[in-house]
């Protein structure tokens, strides 16, 4: 359901130069406005996130040093899960209410539209997730200097955590109660991402270099960013048409 | 050979074939494997470190070995269904998934049970059970993708697809485990690599890894069969078996 | 030979419940393997005996897939 399909005849769009890109941020667009519309549920990773990284300090201890010394795993592990937690409603309205099946009979290729979908959901799930991080990292006595690297390994690693998540969604998509069955499927698919995410944080906290550690997160995200699409269009069809 | 390979594609070719080679399989995985077994636990020399308890060695190898040549073996022919629609390839692939995941169960228990006299604890976060629990829950995942689709076609395509998915990422996993093993390592010793073995410890060894594979291949062909029975028991050649062998 | 008797090899210089374990689990599960297959195929081999007494043209229903055309 594009824009540019309102306007043009779709087999003019085809042809169009520029179609794919009209098609992809229209499809952008049109999440992000749906997304916002449910704020409530935007809000929801965040809350959980920050709700998971308080049981720690209660569950464990509250003394400082045990809390710096795994605050970059719990940091990491809590904001994965809460990426995970929304992953479920990816595909899950679209494919309610059809629009997905709009989507697949765009000429644009799906894979474009897929990753639009995942774009959209990382821009309102992994980056505000990235963002929050170092306030709870505060909270954890996180020691100082590993913030900004905090954030940005979240920042890249959270898009490769979209992106991988994406593919399960959309292929279990069509399951009822997916949900359990989903993070089955990813959470071993995500243990790379969490071990260099990890890595570069530990890294930051005593003082080592993190580049290498980002330099393998921008390698995940930039192979799961070529791969991971494809994968998703190929879901999404077998979950559509049986 | 296009046609040759077109033939096995064809689920009557396959199990009229298949008859004559799956017998071979089982003997050769029975003679190996006996083999193995008897000069594996009674002939090869102790190890100079590990003593008796070594001889675990000659069952979780071969075990490992063969859960991530299952998954490979899994994901080459859901690619093979994928691409060509092969609906053998995705019987195979439908049978390899339990056994893969029982192979990888035996590797983590050997491996846990191993760690008893080496380590002193039954379990270790050591890079290689670590590997192979993720290896266990992508079969896990697999398995349970399949199962929760209502319509066969469906359940097929989207185990082929997370085979696939699982097989470009088992060897990341593997190495950023392994990355993240030597980062945290404290002072213990890997079970498995070691500077060079005897001749008469790694020859039963290859015995069994040799045997193994053989069994693998013998029970996928042996499950395929029943699974060509299970979903074509509807088509003509089916019936005419059932009234031949009356 | 690596043991001198019977003893000593079932005892496996000290580590016998471990090594004993690990094979025997293994033997178990792989035995398993076998015999689930063989029972899987012979209820398959009954399935079918029964429909061709049936004489295979009464149309089946109890088997109908969504693949099948």
């Amino acid at each position: 359901m594009t824009q540019g399909q309102k306007t043009t005849p779709v087999i003019a769009e085809a042809t169009l130069p520029g179609g794919l890109w009209i098609a992809f941020t229209a499809t952008l667009r049109r999440d992000v406005t749906l997304m916002f519309r449910r704020r409530g549920e935007l809000l929801n990773p965040l809350v959980f996130f920050a709700l998971v990284i308080t049981l720690f300090p209660i569950g464990i201890s509250p003394d400082r040093e045990v809390l710096a010394l795994i605050a970059p795993g719990l940091l990491w592990v809590a904001a994965l899960l809460a990426a995970l937690l929304s992953l479920d409603s990816l595909f899950r309205t679209d494919y309610d209410d059809g629009s997905l099946e709009q989507m697949l009979l765009a000429p644009q290729p799906l894979a474009a539209l897929g990753l639009a979908k995942v774009l959209a959901h990382w821009l309102l799930t992994g980056l505000p997730l990235a963002l929050v991080a170092p306030l709870l990292g505060v909270t954890l006595a996180l020691p100082p200097g590993s913030y900004a690297v905090l954030a940005l390994s979240l920042l890249l690693g959270s898009a490769s955590l979209s992106l991988i998540g994406a593919i399960g969604a959309a292929l279990t998509v069509g399951i009822a109660r997916g949900g359990v069955l989903l993070s089955l499927l990813i959470l071993p698919l995500y243990i790379p991402v969490l071990i260099f995410g990890v890595g570069a944080v530990q890294a930051a906290v005593i003082g080592e270099g993190v580049a290498a550690h980002l330099a393998m997160l921008g390698a995940l995200l930039a192979a799961s960013l070529l791969l991971a699409p494809w994968a998703i269009a190929a879901s999404l069809r077998i979950s559509i048409n049986g | 050979m296009w046609t040759f390979i077109h033939k096995w594609g064809s689920p009557k070719w396959f199990y009229a074939m298949s008859a004559r080679v799956q017998p071979w399989c089982w003997a050769a995985a029975l003679i190996l494997i006996a083999l193995g077994t008897v000069w594996g636990l009674a002939f090869a020399p102790a190890d100079y470190q590990q003593g008796d308890s070594f001889r675990i060695i000659y069952v979780h190898v071969p075990a490992a070995f063969l859960a991530q040549s299952v998954f490979v073996s899994m994901a080459a022919a859901s690619l093979v269904f994928m691409v060509w629609k092969i609906k053998v390839a995705d019987m195979a692939a439908t049978v390899m998934a339990p056994f893969g995941a029982v192979m990888t169960f035996v590797a983590l228990f050997s491996g846990a049970v191993w760690g008893v006299p080496t380590w002193g604890t039954w379990w270790m976060w050591d890079a290689r059970l670590t590997s192979m629990l993720i290896l266990l829950f992508l079969f896990l995942g697999v398995i349970a993708l399949r199962g929760a689709f209502t319509s066969r076609d469906g359940g097929s395509k989207a185990a082929s697809v997370l085979a696939m998915v699982g097989v470009i990422n088992i060897p990341i996993i593997k190495y950023s485990v392994d990355w993240w093993f030597t980062l945290h390592q404290s002072s213990t010793f890997s079970v498995t690599s070691r500077p060079a073995m005897p001749t008469e410890m790694w020859l039963p060894l290859l015995i069994m890894v040799l045997g193994f594979y053989c069994f693998f291949i013998a029970l996928t062909l042996m499950r395929t069969r029943s699974e060509i029975l299970r979903r074509e028991i509807n088509k003509r050649w089916v019936m005419d078996l059932a009234k031949e062998a009356r | 030979m690596a043991f001198s008797s019977l003893g000593a090899f079932f005892a496996m210089g000290g580590h016998g419940p471990y090594v004993w374990a690990a094979w025997g689990v293994t033997a178990l599960l792989m035995a398993a393997c076998v015999i689930h297959a063989r029972i899987e195929r012979r209820q398959l081999a009954r399935v079918l005996t029964r429909r061709a007494r049936r004489g295979g043209t009464s149309q089946p229903h109890q088997a109908s897939h969504a693949d099948d055309p």
